[in-house]
């Protein structure tokens, strides 16, 4: 099929990449050297580019790209969330994979109890400090549930924050809890599962009805 | 020195001003020509006014207090100030009446590349036509005023507002689930609305139906074999489509699922497309409720276009720039195929 040469692709490096790399090719699409060559950006033979998550609906919504593949994550921290405005892009497919919890999580209590620091923390200084990558979701998920919240935004491990005094709460990613167990925190709540999702560029969703929709029935096919 | 202006304004220096004078009068030609009058409204308006017209979907960008107290609010569009201006300075005139505009008007969006928080908007009203002539006669004035910029690659994506809640209305979806299912369709989150039609207790043959329909999008073959009750809304779309010229039939997507996030749309809805810019140039569709809010009840119909957004694709079609790929017309591809087909069996 020609949708290599109709279609530009927005595909996310990072934890989504190896099963997008399986999808392109599932579509028709020779991966072999986006596979294999991890430092080239543009793949212009088979309408490729690569980016890391949070980018692909910039990319999208601008018309860089036509489609786009990134976490719910993603689209949830860029979506219109308490008056913010979200991105404009159109959500058209759950892929299924890259399956991950969002989660507020802190750390176990001290001693034989397993007291929640955040609880602690809420009821004795009236706000507690929140640590993560997602800031929107996190302030919007504190509000939603009636708590006083401090939204530190961190870009790397938000791990860290609880063990080293930082935050008493996080809210972050988690697909297996193995990295959570590990730094002694416990999940307290879910707040929502993401998987991986397929976007489009509204303007190109209808001049190229037809190769986009092309797209959707294989995946449909397949999944 | 910093002198900064406020986020989403910006200044237009003569080269700019230019050229964008020179899409306005190629615009305000067309526009008179068809016996549309140029009209100015203020640019501040009693938000009480302007809250009959659905203003808090486009966000005002601006409010602020006169002296008496009273709360002024930076216009958003033309649509509602002309349907106040019919009700009150043309309460006793005979329909139909044409009036066109070049106007600023004040949204609070997120400033980016052709969607600024101050825009200049050209557009047309055309009250007291009812469908299908007056949405023909919008649609045939938006292509010959777009054909005048000299714009070549755009296209009218079109639809009708009332189709969704048609389908959903005829397909037993309950009352209270249809405004969050329109609002996951006017945001195209086919994956929300997947889940949320899941969710209404419906039949799986209902779900696909109302999944499937607002994602047909293409010709007029779009609007025939549509296996759902939306009888109405179709049967319109065809008459428009009935009576437009070759030329600008041509130029026409339909799209069953396009909703313009502004409550004031009841019927034909549509959208301007070019391929040189990720959204949409501009857009319109009827009123046909609006003006007997204002207290003259008239059907009406208009549309408005950004006009740095359709500067950016003027020049984007100039400069044949284009990263974006184009879409292949499909007998060019199955031809090439032949050809490569043809070349690889002579070898």
């Amino acid at each position: 099929m020609s949708l290599g040469k109709e279609l530009t692709i927005a595909v996310p490096r990072g934890i989504l990449f190896k099963e997008t790399v399986t999808l392109l090719g599932r579509l028709g699409l020779d991966t072999v050297e986006l596979a294999s060559n991890d430092r080239k950006l543009l793949f212009e033979d088979i309408g490729v580019i690569t980016m890391r998550p949070s980018d692909v609906p910039t990319y999208v919504e601008a018309g860089a790209a036509d489609l786009g593949i990134t976490g719910r994550d993603v689209l949830l921290e860029q979506s219109q969330l308490d008056g913010q405005l979200g991105r404009e892009v159109y959500e058209l497919l759950d892929l299924g994979y890259g399956r991950a919890t969002m989660v507020l999580a802190t750390a176990r209590g001290d001693g034989g109890e397993d007291v929640d620091p955040a609880l602690l923390t809420l009821r004795r200084l009236g706000v507690v400090r929140v640590a993560t990558k997602y800031p929107r979701i996190a302030a919007h998920h504190m509000e939603e549930t009636g708590r006083q919240a401090e939204i530190v935004e961190v870009k790397g491990s938000t791990e860290l924050a609880p063990l080293a005094g930082l935050a008493e709460a996080i809210v972050d990613l988690t697909a297996t809890g193995t990295t959570l167990r590990e730094n002694n925190l416990v999940v307290r709540e879910e707040i929502a599962v993401c998987t991986a999702r397929l976007i489009a560029n509204p303007v190109s969703h209808k001049l190229k009805a037809k190769a986009i929709d092309e797209v959707m029935e294989r995946l449909r096919k397949d999944s | 020195m910093i002198h900064p202006i406020p986020s989403g304004t910006r200044d237009v220096l003569p080269e700019e001003a230019q050229e964008l004078r020179r899409i306005t009068d190629s615009l305000r030609g067309v526009l008179t020509d068809h016996r549309y009058g140029e009209i100015y409204t203020p640019a501040l308006e009693y938000e009480s006014v302007l809250a009959r017209g659905d203003i808090a979907e486009v966000r005002p960008a601006y409010r602020l207090f006169d002296e008496s107290g009273a709360v002024l609010v930076l216009r958003t569009d033309m649509t509602i100030p002309i349907a106040r201006v019919v009700a009150t300075r043309y309460a006793g005139a005979e329909a139909p009446l044409r009036f066109c505009y070049f106007a600023h008007c004040y949204r609070g969006v997120r400033p980016q590349r052709g969607q600024q928080r101050e825009l200049l908007q050209a557009g047309i009203e055309l009250i007291g036509a009812p469908a299908p002539e007056g949405t023909v006669e919008a649609l045939t004035v938006l292509c010959r005023a777009l054909d005048a910029t000299g714009l070549q690659r755009y296209r009218v994506g079109l639809g009708d507002a009332s189709l969704y809640p048609e389908l959903m209305s005829g397909m037993g979806v309950p009352q209270e689930s249809q405004p969050g299912l329109l609002d996951a369709l006017a945001r195209r989150n086919f994956v929300e609305l997947d889940l949320l039609l899941s969710g209404a207790g419906l039949e799986q043959e209902a779900v696909e139906i109302l999944l499937g329909v607002p994602q047909r999008r293409g010709g007029p073959e779009v609007l025939g074999d549509v296996p759902a009750p939306a009888e109405a809304a179709l049967a319109g779309l065809r008459m428009v489509h009935e009576r437009l010229e070759p030329d600008v039939a041509e130029r026409v997507i339909f799209d069953l699922g396009l909703v313009r996030n502004i409550g004031y749309y009841t019927g034909a809805v549509f959208e301007v497309y070019d391929p040189t810019l990720g959204a949409p140039i501009g857009g319109g569709g009827r009123y046909d409720d609006l003006l007997g809010r204002f207290g003259r009840s008239l059907p009406a119909v208009g549309f408005a276009l950004g006009l740095d957004r359709l500067h950016i694709a003027l020049a984007g079609e100039e400069r044949g720039e284009r990263p974006r790929r184009e879409a292949e017309p499909a007998a060019e591809d199955a031809a090439e195929e032949a050809r490569a087909a043809e070349v690889q069996g002579t070898a």
